[in-house]
């Protein structure tokens, strides 16, 4: 299926959705949103663009292999618990550092973002391997 | 509401129950998924149902009374993710089932050679 | 801090065979290295465990009720050995067997993510994280038993997977109305407030929906149907490794449960148990001795052995226990033994049917001696550890004035014998027939994996006296659960 509309559409979609699944990915800690979600989105913008393009030109589009990126994000995930053992705390403690304190920009960063962000690259390299090898014909 | 929510969950059970007891293999796989939601309706409501009540203040950590419990979202979310997981590969296997033998026909699955 | 380490080690092996999915050789040398590796630190943390008690650590550092408790006592610390050990045997096994596509497929990190699940369901103090383990173990066996994709396998997974999801379902409902009676998921704090319980309604009911997700999920009657079903479609190496580790989590959660939470209506449990148990060994054993497949064979009995693990729980005495737990690591063993040594004979002969096989032991007498030594074992012949789990078993059901399930026992394990004669007799001593199809040889990595699990059976023959008294320490965890309660809230 060769759609003009939707290409275009999934052409522009793909960097928004992604830029939009960073938002909601740094926010996830206190408000709605997180790695999970993020993820999805993450994972979607590359499913449209493969439902208007097809799955090998999407393929080969993205730089990196989704099962390389699930298994990357695991990786993250186990070294966001080890700061936690680096500081005298046990495994996965949560440990928060702020940036620019007293300052407009105040920036609280923490293990649990990390923790975060590999789910955010487990969940969207998941997605992706799955829905491209049911999309494959 | 609470009589209102346990009634969705009967509903959704019931017709997960039906959908599991159809011959066709994609109507299982959506079996599948009106289960799992459904248990997560269920988690939603014996977690105990709260409105208008925060689930955390600044500053008021320890007085928990008055507010809503957050555990059984955090469960419902990771029980939505492991649904989401399985019912994913599921799809997959499904879809490659019927590559293979061209049938959706659960009868397919009985071995008679 | 060694706790975390059965969970993060699996965890970082996969991601490592993951990346590195395309090189088979390291793959297959480095997953011997890493299971060794984790059965190394699985015990260690057994001696931890059997020199200092019940270890129990909070990761994440949130106090115990409210944050994911990590708890090991003797069962757990045992369990967790005896898999790792299996797990090696079958990384050693798999080269021999599985072939290149399913192998380069992701088979090794796919296993590692079992043996993640498994170890983590074995050492959780918490429900809900029981339950996020028991998924991870069933996610990697769903990919596992589909991996390959061959029509049969497809079939068989379908029903695994749907059989699966539908227990979970029920595991996570009787989560859900626990939660909202006791408002506490850790297992300890749970187990501590229901002592103190006046109302039994709820928590029977939910007891009753974790005892059905869990009879499921190790193949008791009336909810076996599954097992033969699935367990005989992939190839041998990742049945022998289902056969020695999947159902028996199924076993240890149901001890766990027990042991914790039947605090309303002891005798009705007990009951029900020991009438299910003797149901599951008697009935597993007579469909066994029907079937002409080996897969298929040994598959039913799984079942039966699993009736009698369950047996030592509903007999509920430090004997019982013991002797349930010695046998579920004696089973651990002979059942992957037998399986592989099963593969060794489709090796041999390119199949499975009793019907197409035969000579096998004029053959090779050597290959016959490694599936005799685990099937004797299975049907409880004296030197050999199964005897001993036996003996265990019954001597606790005479202690616990239980005669009945005894005899079933007993009589249960004469049927065993037969079967596993008539595999003897079919595939080892007949007259080879005349329709044979073309001969294999058997690989050397199996070779070795066989003879080295073979050679662990007849050493915990031996040893048996040690491992009897670490199994009745660990009986006497489980029978007195005030010890788990108070290592975990640290009272």
């Amino acid at each position: 299926m060769e759609s003009i509309i939707l290409q275009i559409a999934a052409r522009h979609m793909r960097p928004l959705l992604i830029g939009l699944s960073l938002i909601v990915l740094y926010r996830g800690h206190n408000e709605p949103g997180g790695g999970f979600i993020g993820g999805l989105m993450f994972g979607a913008a590359y499913i449209l663009y493969a439902m208007a393009f097809g799955v090998v030109k999407t393929q080969k589009s993205i730089f990196f292999n989704p099962i390389n990126l699930t298994a990357l994000g695991l990786l993250i995930a186990l070294i966001s618990g080890l700061p936690a053992i680096m500081l005298g705390d046990i495994f996965m403690t949560g440990e928060w550092y702020t940036f620019f304190q007293g300052t407009m920009m105040e920036l609280k960063l923490g293990t649990p973002l990390i923790f975060d962000v590999g789910v955010y690259f487990a969940v969207a390299g998941m997605l992706m391997l799955v829905m491209f090898s049911i999309m494959e014909e | 509401m609470l009589l209102l929510l346990a009634i969705l969950v009967g509903v959704l059970y019931g017709a997960a129950v039906y959908l599991l007891l159809r011959r066709n293999i994609f109507k299982l796989i959506l079996g599948l998924i009106f289960l799992g939601h459904a248990t997560n309706m269920l988690l939603f409501v014996a977690g105990g149902l709260t409105s208008g009540r925060p689930a955390f203040l600044r500053g008021l950590e320890g007085e928990a009374i008055g507010m809503s419990d957050p555990l059984p979202q955090a469960l419902i979310l990771t029980a939505i993710v492991i649904g989401l997981g399985v019912t994913a590969f599921a799809l997959t296997l499904v879809y490659r089932f019927y590559k293979v033998t061209k049938t959706v026909d659960f009868d397919e699955l009985s071995e008679n050679e | 801090m060694i706790l975390v380490l059965p969970i993060i080690l699996p965890l970082l092996f996969m991601v490592v065979l993951i990346f590195t999915r395309r090189w088979l050789a390291f793959q297959q040398g480095f997953s011997i290295f890493a299971s060794i590796m984790l059965t190394f630190v699985s015990f260690l943390i057994l001696i931890d465990v059997q020199q200092n008690g019940i270890l129990a650590i909070q990761p994440g550092s949130w106090d115990a009720p409210y944050g994911i408790t990590l708890v090991a006592d003797l069962f757990s610390a045992i369990m967790m050995t005896t898999t790792s050990f299996v797990g090696i045997i079958v990384m050693i096994y798999s080269p021999g067997f599985i072939d290149k596509e399913r192998q380069t497929a992701g088979y090794y990190p796919l296993v590692y993510g079992l043996l993640m699940g498994v170890n983590g369901a074995f050492i959780t103090g918490d429900l809900f994280n029981l339950y996020v383990w028991y998924e991870v173990m069933l996610t990697s066996s769903f990919v596992l038993i589909a991996l390959g994709g061959s029509a049969e396998q497809l079939r068989g997974s379908i029903k695994y997977v749907t059989i699966n999801f539908v227990a979970s379902i029920f595991f996570v409902s009787a989560i859900g109305i626990l939660y909202g009676q006791v408002g506490t998921l850790n297992m300890a704090d749970l187990a501590a407030k229901m002592r103190t319980w006046d109302e039994p309604m709820y928590i029977n009911s939910a007891l009753m929906l974790f005892f059905i997700a869990f009879s499921v999920k190790s193949a008791l009657v009336p909810f076996f149907f599954w097992l033969p079903a699935s367990y005989h479609t992939p190839p041998m190496a990742i049945t022998a490794l289902f056969a020695g580790t999947l159902t028996k989590v199924g076993v240890y959660t149901m001890f766990r449960f027990y042991s914790l939470f039947v605090v309303f209506d002891q005798q009705f449990w007990t009951i029900f148990i020991l009438t299910l148990a003797g149901l599951t060994m008697f009935i597993g054993v007579l469909m066994a001795a029907s079937q002409f497949d080996i897969r298929k064979i040994l598959s039913f009995h799984i079942i039966s052995q699993v009736g009698y693990m369950i047996m030592g729980l509903g007999i509920f005495t430090a004997t019982g226990i013991a002797g349930a737990i010695f046998f579920t690591v004696h089973n651990m063993l002979s059942k992957t033994n037998t399986f592989l040594a099963g593969g060794l004979v489709y090796q041999q002969s390119g199949s499975y049917d009793l019907k197409y096989l035969g000579g096998l032991y004029k053959a090779k007498p050597f290959l016959a001696l490694l599936f005799f030594i685990p099937a004797m074992s299975l049907a409880g012949i004296p030197p050999l550890p199964g005897f001993f789990g036996k003996f265990f078993l019954i001597k606790g059901g005479f202690e616990a004035q239980q005669y009945f399930i005894t005899a079933v026992a007993i009589l249960t394990g004469l049927f065993t014998l037969f079967s596993m004669v008539k595999i003897w007799n079919e595939a080892y001593w007949k007259k080879e027939p005349e329709e044979v199809k073309e001969r294999g040889k058997v690989h050397p990595s199996a070779l070795i994996a066989t003879s080295l699990l073979a050679a662990a059976v007849i050493l915990m023959g031996i040893f048996a006296g040690p491992v009897i008294d670490i199994c009745l320490q660990a009986g006497e965890q489980i029978v007195n659960p005030e010890m788990y309660i108070n290592a975990v809230l640290k009272r």
